[in-house]
């Protein structure tokens, strides 16, 4: 599998490398020298079953998790997962698996925080309501609301994010991630609780998000989404990387295939990865 | 997304509502701004002792808003708050009265007329090093959230005040449990508040002239807070208060804004010592109890937290609210033959009252609005 990285139709400008990442969480191996090349504009699919490390991967490239070893590099510039806002702010930001918007807060101001890297002002500017302090306020309050219209929830800006649906708040978790303008957006399980109306809305809102230029990584349970969606494809299962590839290369995989269904499943059910979650 | 279609009418139709609402909110602004210039001018009717608790309602009004900065938009719960509110005091009372020119003989010799400390000066500076020690108590507590936090910070309250209580040895510093006393009033533009005024033959007790400052200071106050609250950092904080993980990862340096949370809330706390410690012209360190710190959390958290009118509101009630009690506890003792003491009643119904409104309006008296500004006019459904 690690001859995928040339069947590319074209070689890009890499987005993000990985190689080598661990983690142990005391007798648990969650990681184990994980190895991956995200290109820019790529829609890129982090898949495994419960517990295969999916989300450790997320916390330790995000630098939430700090790693034991391994190497990261983003845009071509080497980064050390440390901080987590230091990581936001050289332009990865992510979603959660379990929705963490700011519930308190309206929708609008929720993604106005996400400016919060990309804006200025200070205490004194506030304070004194300086003519640049209001102007970049102006601004920040502009791009909130382009977002919003952007994820397709325009007319609940004023409303409080946790009076908002499910499949809404997963938007309003998108917005505000991208408010950063970040290089690339990583989402954890975007799709978890939706709808089958909200799935389709969310599968053209990332496709929406590559065709604007962006990058994304996405953990995602739902195989349909994945292999509809994904230019490439990472397996994950015991914290180490079973396959990688296009995800037609993945779900004829034999390891992968084991992975899901059990041991000795690859014989006699070659084509059903497509109805397990 | 049938949700966001049925709503978009809903805030189009505000534009014609808000006209007329300004209108009304002008009006009503206009006469309670009349209504609090008047008041002590009515008060003095009644004797001085009610510009009194007027003035010490105002000054909590003052000690809330710091407060709300801190728990209200950062959500970090400090229950130490009366320390900053006691170095500001302290601060203001060694470098505004006679006690350390008494004590140190240089400094005598330096200063025959004794320290006092010019305002411009003394308040600023009682501000500042208030606001140093907000981020010195922030500092240790970075990583603690909750109940852990504000037992540390309940500490570090109690640190200040013994601190205070012990400091006249080795060196007499702080003059210990019997205070300082002696304490300059507020001078400035050639106007003592320690004295009355003669306006045209109108006359203006001290007691109300510092209404009038306090009432400034205040305004001033919910201007900064209100400001704060609508801008970047504000934001920040309230990020932070709402989850600490999400906010970092939108970028934003929580350890940072905490500080910057303390140090500001710390200020607010320390001019507010220092205008009470001019007002009193006493100060001892019993007025610096855990009590206070605890009443200044029930005025903020009772009033409603984060939302301005209502620490406001908080702030007034709980500061007014055993004064007036005073009135009632008297003849209930009477009626019982004095078996029920008059102090003790007072705590009891101060107690009953705060569970009441707990039980009833457990968000707080005047919480903040459910939905931002273009929903607040029509009442959009939930």
């Amino acid at each position: 599998m690690t001859g995928a990285v040339m069947t590319g139709a074209v070689m890009t400008e890499v987005m993000l490398q990985i190689s080598g990442a661990s983690k142990r969480f005391g007798g648990l191996q969650a990681l184990q020298d994980v190895n991956l090349t995200i290109e820019r504009g790529q829609v890129y699919g982090l898949i495994g079953p419960n517990g295969a490390g999916k989300t450790t991967f997320f916390n330790v490239i995000t630098g939430l998790v700090t790693p034991d070893s391994g190497t990261f590099t983003l845009a071509g510039q080497p980064y050390q997962p440390t901080a987590v806002h230091e990581v936001a702010r050289i332009g990865i930001a992510r979603t959660f698996q379990n929705i963490r918007l700011f519930a308190d807060m309206t929708v609008l101001e929720n993604v106005m925080v996400g400016r919060h890297i990309r804006s200025h002002s200070g205490l004194w500017g506030a304070i004194l309501r300086t003519p640049s302090f209001k102007a970049e306020e102006a601004a920040i309050a502009q791009r909130a609301h382009e977002l919003l219209a952007y994820v397709g929830i325009p007319a609940l800006a004023d409303y409080k994010a946790r009076t908002l649906s499910y499949g809404d708040q997963r938007r309003l978790e998108i917005a505000r991630a991208l408010a950063t303008d970040p290089q690339l957006l990583a989402l954890d399980e975007p799709a978890a609780g939706m709808n089958a109306t909200e799935k389709v809305q969310l599968r053209g809102l990332i496709d929406q998000i590559r065709r604007d230029g962006r990058t994304v990584l996405l953990i995602e349970h739902d195989v349909q989404l994945v292999m509809g969606l994904c230019d490439r494809v990472t397996v994950l299962d015991y914290g180490q990387v079973i396959a990688q590839g296009s995800p037609a290369e993945v779900q004829k995989d034999a390891k992968v295939i084991e992975a899901y269904l059990g041991y000795g499943a690859s014989a006699t059910t070659v084509n059903s990865t497509g109805q397990h979650a | 997304m049938k949700n966001s279609l049925s709503n978009a009418p809903v805030i189009s139709s505000n534009a014609s509502v808000i006209p007329a609402k300004a209108g009304i909110q002008l009006v009503t602004l206009f006469l309670a701004a009349l209504a609090l210039l008047i008041l002590p001018l009515l008060l003095q009717n009644f004797g001085n002792a009610w510009v009194r608790i007027a003035d010490m309602a105002l000054l909590y009004v003052l000690l809330a808003l710091g407060l709300n900065i801190v728990v209200g938009y950062a959500g970090l719960l400090d229950l130490g708050y009366v320390a900053f509110f006691a170095i500001g005091a302290y601060l203001y009372g060694l470098l505004s009265s006679p006690h350390l020119s008494e004590t140190f003989a240089w400094l005598a010799t330096m200063f025959p007329q004794g320290l006092h400390t010019p305002l411009w000066l003394a308040v600023p500076l009682a501000a500042a090093v208030a606001g140093v020690f907000g981020v010195l108590l922030g500092a240790p507590t970075l990583r603690l959230r909750g109940d852990y936090l504000a037992i540390v910070t309940l500490g570090f309250g109690e640190i200040i005040r013994v601190f205070l209580n012990n400091l006249d040895q080795p060196v007499n510093l702080t003059n210990g449990p019997k205070g300082l006393g002696q304490i300059d009033s507020l001078k400035f533009f050639g106007l003592d508040l320690g004295k009355k005024l003669n306006l045209g033959g109108y006359e203006l007790a001290s007691v109300t002239l510092y209404y009038y400052l306090f009432l400034a200071l205040v305004l001033i106050s919910i201007v900064i807070s209100h400001r704060l609250e609508l801008s970047r950092v504000g934001r920040a904080w309230m990020a932070i208060r709402e989850d600490e993980i999400a906010a970092k990862a939108m970028g934003i340096n929580t350890r940072n804004l905490k500080l910057l949370a303390f140090g500001m809330g710390a200020t607010f706390g320390g001019v507010s010592g220092a205008m009470f410690a001019a007002f009193q012209g006493f100060i001892s360190p019993e007025s610096f109890s855990l009590m206070e710190s605890v009443m200044i959390v029930a005025m903020v958290v009772l009033g409603g937290v984060g939302h301005l009118p209502g620490v406001v509101l908080g702030a007034v009630l709980l500061a007014a609210l055993p004064e007036v009690l005073r009135y009632v506890a008297g003849p209930l003792q009477a009626m019982t033959g004095g078996r029920l003491d008059a102090a003790i009643l007072r705590q009891l119904l101060i107690a009953l009252a705060m569970i009441s409104v707990m039980l009833l309006r457990p968000r707080g008296l005047w919480p903040a609005p459910e939905h931002g500004k273009s929903l607040q006019a029509t009442g959009a459904p939930r």
